[in-house]
């Protein structure tokens, strides 16, 4: 038996390194001195970064995607955390059947989802646009903001809100001074969530952009058209970063400042 | 007033819904259905859409050989893809579930931690492996084992490879949600009446296991069935699937009506998947790797 785990242990760690070495290794040469940016490594430079920061296409593809990932999830969580709120805390008829409903995006292939929007807007002879792209990246983002708020609001007793109706709170006041501080890590994980799904979208993106405009994604994909380059593992290791250190970032905040917020309640 | 917040606590569900249901009534629902009318529309010569109701396009899709043969070939890659993300997913599934060692938090957060990382990343990051200067080319090289770069990229393998990479995690999680949920009791039950760990293992572990199982496979089928940018990056020209069809047709040739009955084909397949496996599992089982 003990064999056997240490053979599951050791399987275990090729999966990881399975996982993870290809990313290791496109980080690593985007510090390569050598000038394909291919092995052998020669050395330490920041000379790609360098270049990324000056070649105009990437800065502008970086912008468009910061905007488009703040809005899709300032949007698709405000809308989401709603239903989410709907679908924990009341009863009403066809919950299921809505609940259904407001899921199936991820059920259903993003090629079809992407058609579908596409040919839609242009039947009603709206061009390709940035608000195309937005309304694309809300529709497949909603359900992931519902399935994380909703998860973690089950997990929020009632007896407080309840508590607070009692001695004489509205509904509202109850869900702005009560709930909404409760629910705040599950909101900010479905906006971190969503805002990663859509910075990270190529998939329905290269459907609906407009000519000219061009996402992180897309502009990496249309890189790649030519042959990888140093300034592609530049621009690789930058989104890495930007994506995993933003998720650790967040939950360190949202620590300290619940941190905060029990050390001034105790305070009181 | 007790009437009036009765009644606002019976519409206040709907108050709270109808953006999220007037967002996908309009920008899913709606297009959803709009695709189907003009799947029977007809691309004519001059490239305008003749309106009515033509099966040209339904018979050019169900009957062309190049299009069966294509999704064929969608249906094999994503079969594969399926098979050896659960095989090899579920090592790691069981190792983290049963694990007493306390980097079992890490271990964790870095099954999550892909999911953070850009799908085009993690594609292109395989042209930097087994490319004619990549990392496995170079150490051959040097080594003196080659003299000539090998090609190893741009064929079925890598595509299958590459969507085993990006696919890998979803198998992984689903797998640990379920063995996390089974009661210890269960085994050691059955190993105190006489089964040996793997027998054990057989008989209630996997078993036990097989919800996180169907959804983990269930995702991987669908999400590798759908793609088009993998075999773009990984693949070669004679690599293409299925949504490559319906992107040349959309984007490239703009054949929409093509291009709609081309998407629907690929939607009723995989919905017809999602239908049998929602009747005997629920969807339940998905939405519980969120938690």
């Amino acid at each position: 038996m003990t064999n056997g785990w240490s053979l599951i242990r050791i399987a275990t760690i090729l999966v990881y390194l399975f996982l993870f070495a290809p990313v290791a290794v496109v980080i690593l040469l985007a510090f390569n001195a050598n000038q394909f940016g291919s092995f052998p490594i020669e050395g330490f430079s920041l000379r790609w970064f360098d270049s990324l920061l000056h070649n105009d296409a990437i800065v502008r593809a970086f912008k468009t995607s910061l905007l488009l990932g703040i809005l899709t999830s300032a949007i698709s969580t405000t809308i989401g955390t709603m239903a989410a709120v709907a679908m924990v805390r009341y009863d009403f008829p066809g919950k299921k059947a809505i609940s259904s409903l407001l899921i199936a995006p991820i059920l259903i292939p993003e090629v079809v989802l992407a058609v579908a929007l596409l040919l839609f807007l242009q039947f009603l002879a709206l061009p390709k646009s940035f608000g195309l792209l937005l309304m694309g990246h809300v529709v497949f983002t909603l359900p992931f903001v519902l399935l994380v708020v909703q998860a973690r609001l089950v997990s929020i007793r009632r007896d407080v809100e309840e508590a607070a109706m009692s001695l004489g709170a509205t509904p509202i006041q109850t869900f702005f001074e009560i709930t909404l501080p409760l629910m705040l890590p599950a909101v900010m994980a479905g906006m971190l969530f969503s805002f990663t799904i859509s910075f990270d979208d190529i998939t329905g993106t290269l459907f609906w952009k407009p000519g000219g405009v061009e996402t992180v994604p897309t502009q990496i994909f249309a890189m790649l058209r030519n042959s990888i380059s140093p300034e592609i593992n530049a621009l690789g290791a930058v989104m890495v970063i930007f994506t995993v250190a933003m998720p650790l970032v967040a939950t360190a905040i949202a620590r300290r400042v619940s941190a905060a917020r029990i050390k001034a309640s105790k305070a009181k | 007033m007790a009437a009036g917040v009765a009644r606002a606590q019976k519409h206040a569900p709907w108050i709270l819904l109808s953006p999220s249901l007037v967002t996908i009534g309009f920008l899913l629902i709606i297009p959803m259905m709009f695709i189907v009318v003009y799947s029977f529309w007809l691309r004519t010569a001059t490239g305008a859409d003749q309106v009515g109701f033509y099966l040209d396009n339904w018979q050019e899709v169900l009957s062309d050989r190049f299009y069966r043969d294509i999704l064929l070939q969608t249906l094999k890659i994503a079969f594969f893809t399926t098979i050896i993300c659960a095989v090899v997913g579920y090592i790691p599934a069981y190792f983290v579930a049963n694990t007493k060692m306390r980097s079992k938090t890490f271990l964790l957060i870095m099954l999550m931690l892909p999911f953070w990382i850009s799908y085009i990343i993690r594609t292109m990051s395989w042209i930097n492996i087994l490319g004619t200067s990549g990392a496995i080319n170079g150490l051959l090289l040097w080594v003196g084992i080659i003299d000539s770069p090998l090609n190893m990229l741009y064929n079925q393998t890598t595509v299958i490879l590459g969507l085993v990479h990006y696919l890998l995690p979803f198998m992984i999680l689903n797998v640990y949600v379920s063995l996390e949920g089974i009661d210890k009791n269960l085994t050691e039950a059955a190993e105190s009446l006489g089964c040996n760990g793997f027998q054990a293992f057989r008989e209630v572990t996997l078993p036990l296991s097989f919800p996180g199982l169907a959804a983990g496979s269930l995702l991987c089928f669908v999400l590798a069935s759908g793609t088009y940018i993998t075999p773009l990056i990984l693949g070669g020209p004679r690599d293409a699937m299925f949504a490559n069809l319906v992107f040349e047709a959309i984007i490239t040739q703009l054949n929409w009506p093509l291009g709609s009955a081309l998407s629907l084909v690929l939607l009723v397949l995989l919905g017809a998947l999602v239908v049998i496996y929602t009747r005997y599992l629920g969807v339940d089982q998905i939405a519980k790797s969120f938690r």
